[in-house]
């Protein structure tokens, strides 16, 4: 058991440290530090084929598509210094972490050929169509209907809550491919352009003001036979799979953005004062432990990556960071008092920390809520029977 | 970066887990606590069949070498059986004599301690009247201290050996909530101590090996708590279902794995910390006692909630595992404490 990094390996962290740093303080200061997901996304395409020019996209895939064969160790560094740097949310997220490794996993050659370059360049921007109206945290329940026509599958139906979807030019969606089958049975994971008639897409205005999710309505919205991975009626499998990218090293990029946040309200309770007051002190003193406590979660689950032992933290991992951001957020604005409640212009627009307080509502909520994953903990991690369902 | 057990730390957690669990049973445990709170038995088997008191003491002096992590693995099985035994003292007192002691005083107690031939126990005297190296006044709340031969004693001046025998020691035993660590106040009545010749270094060795062997107890503790409440939720059924398929009580036992987890974390990153001499240590080995203990006060509670009637009985063990969590609390520094010395760091203020 080892936490420190070999010279080679801090080497490694210089080189990325330089490169990121010297762009993200010249051509891209413009969009260092920036919050959110859902501002100036050309600029921020523009930053994602910087880094793809550089090989600095998608360091941990293999050298033939873009990335570096960066070993887990590596992968950490360059997520640490990115964060570090003020690097942005990264335009192109669902695309590099998850719609990317699901192709490279389970894809064939032809669809790695076309989907991940544009993927590691940022020119193809990714979304992931699960969720419907009736199908939330029963995944399973979904209705969205794909028919084999000829050479093509033809979709109906509507997704929900499809994050980016607005700028997004391919789709992941779930959808039933057998007619009258239910639950996991007979689904199908289809890959389909968002630019073709037949898919329209409407924002949803947030708790925040902002409008980062939207409904996806498809009206025989059309995509070639080979658009699906795996095998008809195998989508479950190719969707779960995908899920479990989402608790990947990718996780580490995130932990390092609430590195940022935390740190934000440190330095705002040093200017109010508030870092004398005991009680803050402590919230303070939580907070960091917490955060330390998921990042050594993450290197322990990273160095098992395929071992059976690590399955039990593995699958607390989201609750604990989605429990502990929603915490944060809340600490936030003790900190910052009624100060955190006054807009800076006219406009319902907030600045970060405040925004992170309304965001971190939904941490607890997507991909997968927090009941949700005491039931996958309890099921799955400690063997306890299964929910009752209503439909058996 | 190679945050996972090796080959060796895995033998040996297999080894210590099944050494436990064979061995420090419930009956065995519940005579040590009619008695001083130590199984002596199992304390015997431990130093010199498996050989184990010397893990993380230096090999010239009997010891086995390793460090911090393989100590961590066995004080998290013997927490998880809430074993009666005076393992701390291997923790602090061994550990502050190693990394402060003078090569006389090595020669004169790691043998010993290693091979289990003497026990040793180790509090701060914070208050106690000191003059030159003569201690004068009561040592309280000294973990087995009415057990051990020999104690090593810290204040912000100075780290002593005071041997039990020693001309004005006297020692008052104490009924304790927790009976498998029985606290003791030693009296010392101008007691000639002997000082240990680098008194930063052990007072940094007997905190560390405190707080990593407590935070490791409790993770053990902790997991242990609820996997034999897991087991009883799959038993027992009520109102025709087994109580563990309803999801208030399912989803406590998730909240205790999602803090195990944590904790499993934050042991770890301490042990190897300090190991590797890094310079998040302090940091560390704070989160790491304030959040294991108070993941153990809760998994504890739990499992007496998540057994109804028969979890508030003498004879079911989860008690054990309650008034050990308690102790841990409070015991070198509670978790506030902790916490305060982790906002000290963090916000650039010399603690
Ligand atoms: C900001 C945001 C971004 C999102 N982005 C995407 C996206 O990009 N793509 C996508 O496909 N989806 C996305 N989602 C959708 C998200 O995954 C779902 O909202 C989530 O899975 C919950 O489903 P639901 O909203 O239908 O709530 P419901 O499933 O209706 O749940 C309502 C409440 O009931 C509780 N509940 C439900 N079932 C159980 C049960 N068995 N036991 C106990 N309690 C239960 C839930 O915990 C919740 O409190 C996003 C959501 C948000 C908020």
């Amino acid at each position: 058991m080892k936490l420190g990094f070999s010279q080679a390996e801090e080497q490694f962290r210089a080189e990325c440290a330089a490169w990121l740093q010297s762009q993200l303080n010249g051509d891209f200061a413009d969009i260092k530090g920036l919050p959110g997901m859902n501002s100036m996304i050309e600029r921020r395409k523009d930053w994602e084929q910087r880094l793809a020019e550089n090989r600095w996209s998608v360091i941990g895939w293999p050298e033939e598509w873009g990335g570096r064969n960066a070993t887990i160790a590596q992968q950490v560094i360059f997520a640490e210094e990115y964060a570090r740097a003020g690097g942005p949310n990264r335009a192109n997220h669902i695309g590099v972490e998850l719609a990317g490794p699901t192709i490279l996993a389970f894809g064939t050659e032809e669809q790695k050929a076309k989907f991940l370059p544009g993927i590691a360049n940022g020119t193809q921007i990714w979304c992931q169509g699960y969720s419907e109206p009736n199908a939330g945290s029963d995944l399973a329940n979904v209705r969205t209907k794909a028919r084999l026509e000829g050479d093509e599958w033809v979709v109906n139906g509507q997704k929900v809550w499809t994050s980016l979807a607005h700028y997004s030019d391919w789709i992941f969606v779930v959808a039933r491919s057998e007619e009258g089958s239910k639950g996991p049975k007979g689904l199908t994971f289809l890959m389909m352009d968002m630019h073709q008639p037949g898919v329209e897409v409407r924002p949803i205005e947030q708790i925040n003001g902002d409008a980062e999710f939207n409904e996806t309505f498809f009206e025989d919205a059309r995509c070639p036979a080979d658009s699906l991975i795996g095998t008809p009626g195998d989508g479950w499998r190719v969707a779960m799979g995908l899920l479990a990218f989402e608790r990947g090293v990718s996780t580490l990029g995130q932990q390092m953005g609430f590195r940022n946040e935390l740190d934000a309200i440190i330095a705002a309770a040093k200017t109010n004062g508030l870092d004398k007051d005991a009680v803050i002190r402590q919230r303070i003193a939580k907070a960091e432990i917490g955060l330390r406590l998921m990042r050594y979660g993450a290197l322990r689950m990273l160095s098992h990556a395929d071992s059976a032992q690590i399955d039990g933290a593995a699958l607390t991992y989201k609750i604990q960071w989605a429990t502990w951001r929603r915490d944060l957020g809340e600490l936030a604005m003790d900190v910052l008092g009624q100060a955190g409640e006054i807009a800076e212009g006219d406009a319902y627009e907030w600045s970060a920390l405040p925004n992170m307080f309304l965001f971190g509502r939904s941490d607890t909520i997507y991909g997968g809520t927090n009941q949700i994953q005491r039931n996958i903990i309890a099921e799955r991690g400690l063997g306890l029977p299964r929910e009752p369902r209503g439909d058996k | 970066m190679e945050f996972a057990f090796t080959d060796e730390q895995v033998m040996i957690a297999e080894t210590v887990q099944a050494f436990f669990k064979d061995n420090a049973t419930s009956e065995r445990t519940r005579a040590a606590m009619k008695a001083d709170g130590i199984d002596r038995e199992l304390w015997a088997s431990f130093c010199t069949e498996l050989g184990l008191a010397g893990v993380g003491l230096p090999e010239d002096f009997g010891g086995a070498g390793l460090g911090m992590v393989e100590f961590a693995i066995i004080a998290e099985a013997a927490g998880a059986q809430v074993a009666a035994l005076p393992l701390l003292g291997l923790a602090t007192a061994a550990q502050a004599i190693a990394a402060g002691g003078s090569e006389e005083q090595k020669a004169e107690w790691l043998p010993k301690l290693v091979s289990g031939e003497a026990i040793a126990a180790a509090q701060s005297i914070y208050g106690l009247s000191v003059s030159g190296n003569t201690l004068t006044g009561d040592v309280q709340f000294v973990p087995h201290g009415a057990s051990a031969d020999v104690f090593v004693l810290i204040n912000a001046d100075g780290a002593w050996i005071v041997r039990k025998d020693a001309p004005g020691v006297s020692v008052t035993t104490h009924t304790t909530m927790d009976q498998t660590r029985p606290l003791a106040t030693v009296s010392l009545a101008g007691v000639a101590a002997e000082p240990l010749a680098d008194a930063g270094a052990a007072r940094d060795a007997l905190h560390n090996g405190a707080w990593i062997c407590l935070s490791a107890e409790a993770l053990g503790g902790a997991q242990e708590a609820l996997n034999r409440t897991v087991a009883y939720s799959l038993e027992r059924v009520q109102f025709g279902r087994q109580i563990g398929s309803y999801q208030a009580y399912k989803h406590r036992l998730a909240d205790m794995l999602v803090d195990i987890e944590q904790a499993r974390s934050a042991v770890y990153w301490a042990a190897c910390a300090v190991d590797e001499g890094s310079d998040e240590a302090r940091l560390a080995v704070h989160s790491a006692k304030s959040f294991c203990a108070d993941t153990y006060f809760m998994c504890a509670g739990n499992m007496i909630q998540l057994h109804g009637g028969i979890g508030f009985t003498w004879e079911h063990d989860a008690h054990l595992f309650f008034k050990r969590a308690r102790s841990i609390l409070s015991m070198y520094g509670n978790g506030d404490w902790h916490r305060e010395q982790v906002a000290a760091l963090i916000m650039g203020e010399a603690a």
